[in-house]
């Protein structure tokens, strides 16, 4: 057999802290074959990281690595170098490029990205700084950045996150390396984004014909791209296989829990609970005895799988697992979700209709100067929601779907338009009218999820103080009968009341998500709104949150408007979906059809950029590469905004001509001109298909 | 940038007049005007004003008329001749009391500003990049000792040391025999001798607070992701550390021109006359206890128009240093 480009053996990387040892890595063997892509899954906290990191010996302190060798095209040992040495630096970007998570903070906003290209370029190359400019500017062409020119003039603050990006892996790229390392390279992106650069990683890693260490925690994109899988769980590879292989017959009962708990484009499918693994990832601190994942594990073996190690296993060639049992029984499928009374509930009358909602913003602007113009972050918006149902709000970045959310709530003024909101007696208020000490009955009524579990907790509060606060601030209980109330909630969302006088650095991202949906329950409201609840969390804990989304609307009657960028959470969760692009609605319909058939171009192209958690379904290439920015919303273009990203642009009218909201039939609506002429692709069906079919 | 320059500029000339109403408004403030308190205090000294005096004075200053023609008087005095008014408790110019101490003082405050940077740039990136080390800890318990000495107590050692060890008389700017003598070498060296010490005195704050703000970014920007990818490029640890995270970390030092400069000029009045310096720090003091309007107002109108400028040019550099101010404001 070939020697792998790299092979790591017995890699431990620990941290030292004044808390004890972390051994955040701690026995890692894995290879990767010259011109492979090989695929570093798990959840946060699970050494990915660090494991690439002590790759290139850029672990920070404390951390060291302990143990183990890491051996480069068969000879050089890299864990053995010296961190600031020579030797390392030539492997660093000249041999072993990388890229990272945050693409804008990977580069310096003090320089251009033109300058930061070239000083890479000449650090392992003799070039010229004329050269070297040439060079850049071809390099950033190559990774597909339109007016190549000018951008390598650009500050990273100048451009989006995508196209930051592409510069990162223009410098990664730049003196042709064997390897290259990425860290969840579009895990900060939007869907569409992300799309474009998976596949263009996929391209340059075949052009380039080198390797490529691709970690990541979205099994969609691993299904996209890996030849080989190797599934981490609290420092050790638990799992490693042909993408075919872990896809199609996962032998690690961790392995196969992840695949469960990712909710699923399901194409109009019955609805399934998803499979959440028990608890959490535990903390390094305590690294349970014998097989790390046993405390989660719905399969451990008293007596054996919390005592001794798990050995290693083969599965036919090169799939290897640790673990005690020879065959993990199946799994029960959960049955599918009863969807009861919902048809009744569509004759209700709708509890919130909005009517021509929009919100501007000045640009620019002060005390001595005129606003440079207006962004108009939502324009002209429709929507209607229906006692009881969920509706999911999608959209990229920057369309508009969080500034719809808080006008909703009423955290800001909206500019123009109405809130139709019907009080429990039947009658409808404009909240958008409503201001002052009035709003704070309602205040009551509509309640607010935020996306980030970090920053939108108080950590000066005790959980008592920030889950009971609306119901001191709001005069509804005080004193015995808010601490009851407040354990009761903590109760209903799966926290234990004992916790409520502990602050929140106390508890992990799922259980603070957790905290935020009891704050927002304990009034007993009947909309909440749910800007991003999940997209800050890990998968199994995701399907966690999901899965107490879904009782507590059962349980409590809730009605829900879900703001999410991910379209296959948005799928499992709404009822009926609505997508914006830049302020404006251009899809609105009920969940099933959206998705297995999309009316407006805009939603074609998002379901196509959601990755397919199967291997064998990899798309072959797409729709035609249209840029990945989203225009400016301070100028958007005339006619039909998305025109200049659309496949489907036709001479006529798109360009010129806004697209009325029009109706395609039964309750659903669709802003293109051409939405009855056209075919497009939805989910588990192509747009030939479709075509011969309908 | 010139535009952002443009902007600038403009926006002071508003801030300016603003400053000018207010320092009006507080030579105002005691009772009585100027004419009263004069004429006060030769009445105590047993003289008595003579008539003609007060005429002249009270046309010059215009104080017969409604307070906004005082204002202008007063201001297009300062603005077209250069005139600020007269102390009474010198009898002489205030633009004269000014022009003896301003250009030392001024000289004093830029000497500082550069001591204050030439020593804790270094120590600042030295105690970021080797945190908890035995230099850090050295330089962080300096620093604590340099803000929280007071700065006359300095002084008073200084002297002391000075005078005990050296045999050399650390007050006042120049030893006595040079105080008249024309300038020469010798009188340049005897100033160098002198003028060091209330730099040291003075930048020790400055220098303390600038190296903890330093270290403090610095290390701020050494856990950046974008510290991180340059490694892995294989940037030399040395190049990157200034090219990169440095440079970011270096914008307190421009911004804080703003406020260091005017500090010097106004506030150190203690440590002035422990070291018996011809600053304006005491002038202003004496001032205020002798409610001499005229010359506070123009040392406090000049303070103030310092921070102004200060604040400009601290901007300006700012622009200069950082795109992110320059293209996105």
């Amino acid at each position: 057999m070939e020697e792998p480009l790299l092979t790591i053996e017995g890699l431990r990387t620990h941290f030292f802290t004044s808390e004890g040892v972390l051994k955040a890595v701690d026995g890692v063997d894995l290879a990767v074959p010259a011109g492979k892509t090989v695929c570093l899954v798990g959840e946060s906290g699970c050494g990915k990281s660090v494991t690439a990191r002590s790759i290139l010996q850029l672990v920070d302190r404390p951390g060291r690595i302990v143990e183990g060798s890491i051996r480069w095209k068969g000879g050089l040992d890299l864990a053995a170098l010296d961190p600031t040495g020579e030797e390392i630096r030539r492997v660093r970007g000249g041999e072993i490029g990388m890229v990272f998570q945050e693409p804008m903070a990977s580069l310096s906003p003090m320089y251009t990205v033109g300058a930061q290209l070239s000083q890479a370029l000449r650090l392992h190359r003799d070039l010229s700084r004329q050269q070297a400019r040439e060079e850049g500017v071809a390099l950033l062409r190559k990774v597909g950045i339109p007016n190549a020119e000018q951008r390598f003039d650009a500050y990273p603050f100048q451009l989006s996150g995508g196209m930051c990006q592409r510069v990162m892996i223009a410098i990664a790229l730049c003196c042709d390396p064997a390897l290259l390392i990425a860290d969840e390279p579009t895990t900060a992106l939007d869907v569409t984004t992300q799309a474009r650069i998976v596949d263009l990683m996929v391209d340059l890693r075949a052009q380039n014909d080198m390797a490529m260490l691709f970690i990541t925690h979205d099994l969609g994109v691993v299904a996209e791209v890996a030849d080989e899988v190797a599934v981490m769980y609290l420092g050790k590879v638990v799992e490693h296989g042909t993408a075919e292989k872990i896809f199609n017959d996962p032998r690690h009962p961790y392995t196969r829990a992840l695949l469960r708990s990712i909710p699923k484009l399901r194409g109009g499918a019955a609805r399934r609970r998803l499979t959440a693994i028990r608890g959490m990832v535990p903390s390094l601190r305590q690294v349970p005895e014998g097989c790390s994942f046993h405390s989660r594990c719905d399969h451990a073996i008293d007596g054996v799988c919390d005592t001794t190690a798990p050995p290693l296993k083969r599965h036919g060639e090169a799939h290897l697992a640790y673990c005690h049992l020879d065959e993990v029984p199946a799994e029960r499928l959960d049955p599918a979700v009863q969807v009861t009374g919902r048809s009744a509930v569509e004759e209700a009358e709708p509890l919130l209709r909005v009517e021509g909602l929009a919100m501007r913003y000045p640009i620019g602007g002060g005390l001595f100067r005129k606003p440079a113009g207006f962004v108009r972050a939502v324009d002209g918006v429709d929507l209607t929601i229906l006692p009881g149902q969920t509706l999911g709000l999608v959209g990229e970045s920057g369309c508009g779907k969080t500034t719809l959310g808080r006008c909703v709530a009423r955290l800001i003024e909206p500019t123009a338009g109405r809130i139709l909101y019907r009080e429990e007696s039947g009658d409808e208020v404009d909240l958008a009218a409503v201001t002052g000490a009035r709003l704070k009955a309602y205040r009551r009524q509509i309640r607010m999820i935020f996306q980030d579990p970090f920053s939108s907790l108080n950590p000066r509060m005790t959980l008592q103080q920030i889950v009971g606060e609306p119901l001191r601030t709001s005069g509804i209980a005080g004193g015995s009968e808010l601490r009851d109330r407040v354990a009761d909630m903590l109760t209903r969302v799966g926290l234990r009341p004992e916790y409520m006088q502990r602050y929140p650095h106390a508890f992990s991202g799922g259980q603070r998500q957790r905290i935020n949906i009891a704050r927002a329950l304990i009034t007993g409201p009947r909309l909440v709104i749910a800007d991003e609840p999940v997209s800050a969390l890990d998968v199994s804990v995701r399907a966690q949150i999901l899965n107490l989304l879904t009782d507590l609307q059962e349980e409590l009657g809730l009605t829900y408007l879900f703001i999410s960028h991910d379209l296959s959470v948005v799928e499992h969760i709404s009822d009926r979906v609505t997508v914006m692009y830049l302020g404006k609605v251009v899809e609105d319909a009920d969940t099933a059809g959206l998705y297995r058939r999309p009316r407006h171009p805009y939603t074609e192209a998002l379901l196509d950029a959601v990755p397919v958690p199967d291997p064998a379904l990899r798309r072959e290439r797409r729709t035609p590469d249209t840029g990945d920015d989203l225009p400016d919303p301070a100028a958007p273009p005339p006619g039909c905004r998305f025109h200049t990203r659309c496949a489907h642009v036709r001479p006529e009218s798109c360009r010129t001509d806004v697209p009325e909201l029009r109706a395609y039939g039964e309750r659903r609506l669709a802003a293109c001109h051409h939405a009855a002429q056209l075919t497009l692709a939805g989910v588990g069906s192509t747009a030939r298909e479709v075509g011969t079919g309908g | 940038m010139l535009r952002y320059i443009g902007r600038r500029i403009l926006i002071l000339i508003p801030t300016l007049a603003a400053i000018s109403v207010i320092t009006f408004v507080v030579i105002q403030l005691p009772p009585g005007d100027y004419l009263t308190t004069l004429t006060a205090q030769r009445a105590a000294q047993g003289d008595s004003m003579p008539t003609g005096e007060l005429a002249r004075l009270t046309e010059r200053y215009a104080l017969d008329e409604p307070v906004i023609v005082q204002y202008w008087q007063w201001i297009s005095n300062i603005l077209l001749h250069g005139d600020f008014g007269e102390s009474f408790d010198y009898a002489r110019p205030v633009s004269a009391l000014l022009a003896e101490r301003l250009p030392l003082t001024i000289a004093l405050s830029v000497s500082t500003l550069i001591f204050i940077w030439v020593v804790s740039f270094p120590i600042g990136v030295y105690s970021a990049i080797r945190q908890y080390s035995l230099g850090d800890y050295g330089f962080t318990f300096l620093g604590y000792l340099g803000l929280a000495v007071p700065n006359f107590l300095i002084a008073l050692l200084l002297m002391w040391i000075g005078l005990q060890f050296f045999d050399l008389n650390a007050g006042g700017i120049l030893s006595p025999e040079y105080r008249d003598a024309p300038w020469s070498p010798a009188k340049v060296g005897d100033l160098l001798a002198h003028l060091w010490v209330p730099i040291v005195i003075w930048g020790t704050a400055g220098t303390a607070g600038n190296i903890r703000v330093l270290r403090a970014n610095l290390l701020d920007e050494l856990r950046k992701p974008y510290v991180v990818a340059a490694r892995a490029r294989g940037m030399p640890e040395r190049t990157m550390t200034i090219t990169y995270p440095v440079r970011v970390a270096m914008n307190p030092f421009f911004s804080t021109i703003g406020w260091i400069l005017p500090g010097l000029i106004a506030a150190d009045a203690i440590t002035s006359k422990v070291l018996n310096l011809q600053t304006t720090g005491p002038l202003m003091l004496r001032a205020l206890l002798a409610q001499d309007m005229y010359l506070a107002g123009a040392i406090l109108l000049i303070s103030a128009v310092l921070v102004v400028i200060g604040t400009l040019v601290s901007d300006i550099a700012l622009g200069w240093l950082d795109p992110r101010v320059r293209l996105r404001y």
